[in-house]
């Protein structure tokens, strides 16, 4: 059974120019124990995807789904009440700026306490007792003594592993991680990767990496969302999204990696992803794909099977050949 | 090979900072002996972590700052520590693109006046309507399209927005462009359209590049010349190829491995570096690497390496594929 499942979700912004939608009929699957990303350039939707699953989403934000389910409880018509025994207890979240959701007024061994005191029955001297443990399971030296310390007095990278910290305190079945190495050095971000790996691992949670990197995606990874304009566009299993990609925006991204590079030119991709105004009728793809035709420029696709990586796309290519969908989609 | 532009040699940049409630001074060596040439037509790219001293570099290469020592020629003139750089002409042959495209533009001008104002300051021989001319010019050769000319940076896209940073840049006709992180904030499918046009820039115009970037893969289809630097010193420089494919300094190989590769097939082995970088007001005694580096011997702990000679330079007493 699947830990967590979403259909249909789509997410929109009341705006003063009217509605935006940032997340556009996504579907989700996580089973326990696994290792998914979503990537995708920025404004895809990433964020705003697990931010409404969570319930942490501002008033203005519009969500509705056809099912939105964590281990086997219903997300949609739960109360906020019951809904917030399960966030930060059974799913948890690190973002991309730590310092930013630290608290700097307290310390960090305050800080990680509250989270337990807040989730569990342990008793004082218990929840220390895990704090320490904590801390010393995210590779923090001395953890007794830096329970002590400011936000502020710890750099980037052990930020993060304390934000990683609480969100291990009460034994999550699902870690949602936000970009949780862009703010740091590469040495520091391996660092960082490696550890959320390896926890994965050893404590049997699911993890769910969202990224805007290609590299990070193809050395961490199982399986990976890729999302465009708020929608997800394919869904593949790593070795195979990298060498058979079957939605056009996939394979274009991939070919304007540097590492791919084979002359002095890039290959790249025209023009720049749809804003609130300039949403496209057909196929939000279809102004900068090359294999666009005036079907995709009408009607919006429907994914394709399995076996085509689910893409979003009437004509998913095939070894980089499209593969015409046309009488499944009309 | 043309001749150099730009020769540098041994600059360091010092800054003295209070430390401690007794108004004691303690000495941040923000870049610490860095010498190179920039060649036209060439790409020299400076790599390294944050706080290493790559914008302190571009800074003292722009003239936006002065060396503590050192010093450098642009195009034969020497450049000593504490010149007045009131040669305008000089200045102009250096021009920088920042990495944010979105806080170095004026959002109260229009793009045509964004592109005339450097001349309008530097040039004021040039007529008006030559200057409008040379601006109209520019917006196309940056990939932006006429109707651009009137409208307000706030209307772009990132990916334009650093478009016309560079088209401002190019203005009054530079030898040397300095590069501080030019796409480092751009998605991928941008990023990759500006590169293109830098490249096209840069063989039209025979431009000097001094390229500053934490990203390697960037790096390695860009350049021609990389500097490694760690904790304000360059620690391994040298052609692209040489230093990517044969890394001698023990950094630059942790490094190169610690940068994700787009490649599933190629997952590896990283090399795990301990610990976090010292802080620039407390440099390790010895080798700056020593207390993350694997193969730190009593020697790395007590003197510094220095920079070895030829055209693949490294520091360090124990290099990676040599004789020990
Ligand atoms: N005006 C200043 N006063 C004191 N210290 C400074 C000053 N400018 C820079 N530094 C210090 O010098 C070191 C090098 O700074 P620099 O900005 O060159 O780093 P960088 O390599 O560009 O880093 P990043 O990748 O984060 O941009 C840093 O430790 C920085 O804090
Ligand atoms: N509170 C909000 N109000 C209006 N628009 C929002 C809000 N939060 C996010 N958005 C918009 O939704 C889109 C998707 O955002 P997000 O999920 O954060 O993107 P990313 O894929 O980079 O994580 C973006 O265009 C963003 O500007
Ligand atoms: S539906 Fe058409 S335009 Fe859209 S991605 Fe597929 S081929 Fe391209
Ligand atoms: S000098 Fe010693 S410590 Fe420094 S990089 Fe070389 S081996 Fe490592
Ligand atoms: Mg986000
Ligand atoms: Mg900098």
């Amino acid at each position: 059974m699947s830990l967590l499942e979403i259909k249909n979700l789509t997410v929109e912004f009341r705006t003063a120019n009217g509605p935006f939608r940032a997340v556009d009929s996504v579907d989700m699957t996580v089973t326990a124990g696994e290792l998914v990303a979503i990537v995708g350039e920025s404004g895809s939707g990433k964020s705003v995807s697990m931010l409404a699953m969570m319930g942490l989403l501002p008033w203005t934000a519009n969500i509705t789904a056809d099912k939105m389910e964590f281990d086997g409880k219903d997300l949609l018509r739960m109360s906020p009440k019951e809904r917030r025994k399960i966030i930060g207890k059974d799913v948890s979240m690190i973002f991309q700026e730590p310092m930013s959701s630290l608290n700097p007024c307290y310390t960090v061994g305050f800080q990680i306490k509250e989270v337990l005191r807040q989730h569990t029955d342990l008793t004082r001297a218990e929840r220390q007792a895990r704090a320490v443990e904590l801390m010393e399971q995210v590779g923090i030296p001395d953890p007794a003594k830096r329970l002590n310390v400011f936000p502020h007095q710890l750099s980037g990278g052990m930020s993060q592993r304390v934000m990683i910290a609480m969100a291990l305190a009460c034994k999550p079945k699902l870690l949602i991680a936000d970009e949780p190495t862009t703010a740091l050095d590469v040495t520091i971000q391996a660092q960082i990767l490696d550890l959320l790996i390896d926890l994965q691992k050893t404590e049997g949670m699911a993890l769910i990496l969202i990224t805007h990197d290609m590299g990070v995606v193809a050395e961490t990874v199982e399986r990976v969302n890729v999302q465009y304009a708020g929608q997800r566009v394919e869904q593949q299993e790593v070795n195979a999204l990298f060498s058979n990609p079957h939605h056009p925006y996939t394979a274009a991204l991939l070919a304007a990696l540097p590492e791919r590079a084979t002359g002095r030119h890039l290959p790249t991709i025209p023009g720049v992803v749809p804003g609130q105004f300039d949403r496209p009728q057909g196929c939000l793809f279809s102004p900068r794909c090359e294999f666009a035709d005036d079907h995709c420029r009408t009607k919006p696709p429907v994914a394709a099977g399995p076996e085509l990586g689910k893409a979003l796309c009437h004509r998913p290519l095939q070894q980089g050949v499209p593969q015409d969908q046309k009488e499944v989609s009309a | 090979m043309s001749a150099p532009i730009l020769s540098a040699t041994d600059l360091r940049r010092h800054f003295e900072v209070k430390s401690g409630l007794f108004g004691g001074t303690n000495t941040v060596r923000a870049l610490d002996g860095a010498s190179f040439e920039l060649v036209p037509g060439r790409t020299l790219a400076v790599v390294g972590e944050s706080g290493c001293g790559k914008s302190t570099l571009a800074n003292l290469v722009t003239m936006i700052d002065t060396p503590t020592s050192g010093t450098f020629t642009i195009d034969g003139q020497d450049i000593q520590p504490g010149d007045e750089l009131k040669d305008k002409v000089l200045r102009a042959k250096v021009q920088i693109v920042f990495q944010n495209p979105y806080g170095s533009l004026n959002p109260r001008q229009t793009i045509g006046k964004i592109l005339m104002e450097p001349l309008l300051l530097n040039r004021p021989e040039i007529s008006a309507e030559e200057r409008e001319r040379r601006a109209r010019e520019m917006v196309e050769l940056v990939g932006l399209r006429p109707e651009h000319f009137n409208r307000y940076p706030h209307m772009f896209s990132g990916g334009q927005r650093q478009r016309i940073a560079v088209a401002r840049a190019l203005m009054l006709e530079p030898e040397i462009l300095v590069l501080d992180e030019p796409v480092s904030a751009l998605d991928l499918s941008i990023q990759s359209q500006v590169l293109n046009l830098l490249t096209d820039l840069q063989d039209k115009f025979n431009l000097a590049y001094l390229f500053i970037s934490h990203d390697l893969s960037v790096v390695r289809h860009f350049a021609d010349d990389v500097i490694v630097m760690y904790l304000g010193k360059p620690v391994e420089q040298g052609a692209k190829d040489e230093v990517f494919e044969n890394p001698r300094h023990p950094y630059t190989k942790a490094l190169l491995s610690a940068t994700p590769m787009a490649d599933p097939a190629r997952r590896q082995e990283r090399i795990k570096l301990e610990g976090e970088l010292p802080s620039p007001l407390n440099v390790p005694v010895g080798c700056a690497f020593n207390p993350r580096c694997w193969k730190a011997t009593e020697e790395c702990r007590n003197k510094r390496p220095d920079m070895s000679d030829g055209s693949h330079r490294f520091a360090c007493f124990h290099p990676e594929n040599g004789d020990n």
